[in-house]
């Protein structure tokens, strides 16, 4: 059935880093006498440029047919290792790692005689795990350049526009019933002060003339199947049902303003409104105040919410300067715990407003100012820190500055899509420093507000990190996954069922094949965490690269040694 | 039953993407911790099937150790859970054989936990050490 294992293994020295505590040549003297092992020797760095054509030359000169590296870790060294098999014409899945280096001499140093046994050991289950590895072949999927862009706010519309300008096809899918998102109820951006309208206006006119974008206005995305390169998602306008089919998707749904109920008289005094609710005012020329505090912090870095929302210090600081810009005359106070006013620009336009008039009050968590009144806010109560006594002021306008939170469609998409969350609802990025605008799952994007609160300029500027990520596979065509995926055995398979649930992914549904029924696995949706395989009671799923056979081999020979 | 001269022999699994990372930075941390265990890599603490676990016991094994991501980490977004699941059920199971329930442990040690990794590893070591040997081991 296999051929006969030719191993080659190659310890590295690692300079002294694993010289100086394992016995290296000891440790190749071991290997030699074991089973299957043809060729072993030693480099002084096996990833150098030495070690490197020493693992190319010796392929073919013993006939190898399996490689070891001993030295470090495969999460950093594995690709270049598996490269240089694949040179000397060597199917990259017949490479295995084993780590004597980050997991033994760099934490066994006062003990290099232990640290030499274990390098044996693990060498020896490197081996034994070696001598049952299978060539794997990654297949190739197609990828349709075509995206889905679900949420047509600006952070949407600018991924939209940039996909469409590298001439993509994009499906623009809103749930409201006009493009502009959370902006169209914004008065004016800071720190420009220009009104939000002039920019969000042209931007949906230029989504609406480009011909590459189709634009679903007042439509859901109610259901999403397959995987990155052919996703098939059902788009649902008021009742009437669409398929479109597309390569990749970016979600940018955005999150809401948090409204206080309860807090500080909200709901019960009409003159207590939100930040965004103040904006709406202002934009229709409804304001009117001529003692305004604001409250910051409103529901947010509390025990129950602890994040900051990041944006809102800004709001309120733009807010304020507003209103001190149409009425001088006007008082306004911002009432804060911290103010967030970071970078350049920020902190200009905050000391600016101080110029201009604007009051800043710092309170306590532990001391909330009060707000006092009979059928709406009159008085403000507020324990002033640095004159360390209360003080009260009157009021006829009270804004709360309230977080974003995650809107209920987090949920809904987190469900359909097979995205994670974190602890408050926010969709929750693959690696927060180096996949920052990618999910696990293949093929679908995030930018804007929907990870975590941001304002306006992060969030076009992950629209277009998220358009540029999503662009890669597309432009390409093809991708090309781990073959390190998992494969059921129909004629072991009794049909149970119980490896379907399991799977994050739905990569796994029931088949029918005649009258049985069968589990089946799609290679491309299948991520090979493996967690089937650990469930399987017939033993018909095999976890690629992983194998339980490899496994069990690698504890007995762990025993070996004992 | 602790013997001095008892050098327990523990194998561990570590998921790749929490676990691994973590042991791999206790080193790059160059942090100490006994030299009894030995790694055996998997992509999720969820592949750990308690097939492995037993097979090992069976063998005469002192210790396994499980290392997966922290509730809600998990690179697969759900495998941790599962392995949690099984282990439990596989440690309420061990003492009907005769094998204490404490000779399996599941640590959630992420990527940035060297540290905590080398910590849990010296405790579990010691914790088998005052365990003695596996009541399976032959010639025990």
């Amino acid at each position: 059935m296999m051929e006969e294992p030719r191993i080659g293994v190659f310890v590295c020295h690692c300079g002294t880093n694993i010289g100086a505590y394992v016995d290296v040549p000891q440790v190749v003297e071991y290997v030699e006498g074991l089973p299957n092992v043809v060729h072993a020797e030693r480099n002084l760095f096996t990833c150098s440029e030495e070690g490197i054509s020493a693992i190319k030359k010796a392929i073919p000169e013993y006939n190898l047919n399996r490689v070891i590296v001993a030295s470090c870790t495969p999460r950093t060294h594995e690709p270049l290792f598996r490269a240089a098999c694949e040179d000397a014409g060597l199917n990259k899945y017949l490479f295995e790692f084993v780590n004597i280096r980050d997991q033994c001499s760099w934490v066994h140093m006062r003990e290099p005689e232990k640290a030499t046994e274990k390098a044996k050991d693990l060498v020896r289950m490197g081996v034994a795990k070696a001598r049952l590895l299978q060539p794997l072949e990654e297949i190739e999927i197609e990828v349709a350049p075509s995206c889905l862009v679900i949420g047509g706010g600006v952070v949407g519309i600018s991924a939209a526009l940039n996909l469409a300008e590298q001439g993509f096809e994009v499906h623009l899918v809103e749930k409201e019933k006009e493009l502009g998102g959370t902006l169209l109820d914004v008065h004016k951006l800071f720190t420009t002060n220009e009104e939000a309208s002039k920019l969000v206006e042209p931007l949906a006119q230029k989504v609406k003339d480009h011909q590459k974008i189709r634009t679903y206005l007042s439509t859901v995305v109610k259901d999403v199947s397959g995987f990155i390169g052919s996703f098939e998602a059902t788009l649902d306008h008021n009742g009437t049902e669409e398929k479109v089919k597309i390569g990749t998707i970016i979600v940018a749904i955005g999150a809401e303003e948090l409204k206080p109920a309860g807090q500080y008289g909200y709901g019960k005094f009409p003159n207590v409104i939100t930040q965004l609710e103040l904006e709406q005012r202002m934009k229709k020329g409804e304001f009117d105040g001529q003692n305004v505090v604001m409250i910051n912090c409103v529901g947010a870095r509390i025990p129950e919410r602890t994040y900051c929302s990041r944006f809102c210090c800004m709001t309120a600081i733009k807010n304020a300067t507003l209103i001190k810009e149409s009425n001088p005359a006007s008082k306004v106070w911002i009432l804060h715990r911290d103010l967030m006013a970071y970078g350049v620009d920020f902190e200009t336009y905050y000391r600016k407003s101080m110029e201009q008039g604007v009051r800043y009050i710092r309170y306590d968590l532990e001391r909330p100012p009060e707000i006092i009144g009979n059928g709406k806010a009159e008085k403000v109560k507020v324990w002033h820190q640095l004159m360390d006594r209360e003080i009260e002021f009157p009021v006829d306008m009270v804004v709360l500055t309230t977080p974003l939170i995650p809107r209920a469609d987090n949920e809904e998409l987190s469900k359909m899509l097979k995205l994670p969350l974190d602890e408050f609802g926010f969709l929750l990025e693959a690696h927060l420093k180096l996949m920052p605008v990618e999910f696990a799952t293949d093929g679908i994007y995030l930018c804007g507000s929907a990870k975590w609160p941001i304002d306006l300029s992060d969030g076009v500027a992950q629209a277009y990190a998220a358009a540029g990520k999503a662009a890669v596979p597309m432009t390409r065509g093809y991708v090309k996954p781990e073959a390190i995926t998992a494969w059921v055995d129909e004629e072991r398979c009794s049909g149970c069922g119980i490896c379907e649930p399991l799977c994050p992914f739905k990569a796994i549904e029931l088949q029918y094949r005649d009258s049985t029924r069968v589990s089946h696995i799609t290679e491309a949706l299948c991520k090979g965490c493996g967690t089937c395989g650990g469930a399987c009671p017939a033993g018909a799923i095999t976890m690629n690269h992983f194998r339980d056979v490899e496994i069990m081999a690698q504890i007995e020979a762990l025993v070996e040694s004992t | 039953m602790s013997n001095n001269n008892f050098e327990p022999v523990i194998l561990g699994f570590a998921c790749n993407w929490c676990t691994y990372a973590g042991a791999d930075l206790a080193g790059t941390s160059r942090i100490q911790y006994p030299p009894n265990i030995r790694m055996i890599r998997v992509m999720c603490s969820g592949r750990v099937n308690p097939s492995f676990i037993l097979k090992a016991l069976s063998l005469g094994i002192d210790g396994v150790f499980i290392g997966g991501c922290h509730p809600g980490d998990c690179h697969y977004l759900e495998g941790n859970y599962k392995a949690r699941k099984r282990i439990a059920l596989l440690q309420k199971m061990l003492p009907q054989v005769g094998i204490e329930p404490q000779r399996v442990r599941l640590e959630w040690v992420s990527a940035s936990e060297g540290g905590r990794f080398a910590e849990v590893v010296s405790e579990f070591v010691s914790q088998i050490r005052e365990l003695g040997p596996n009541p399976l081991k032959e010639g025990s």
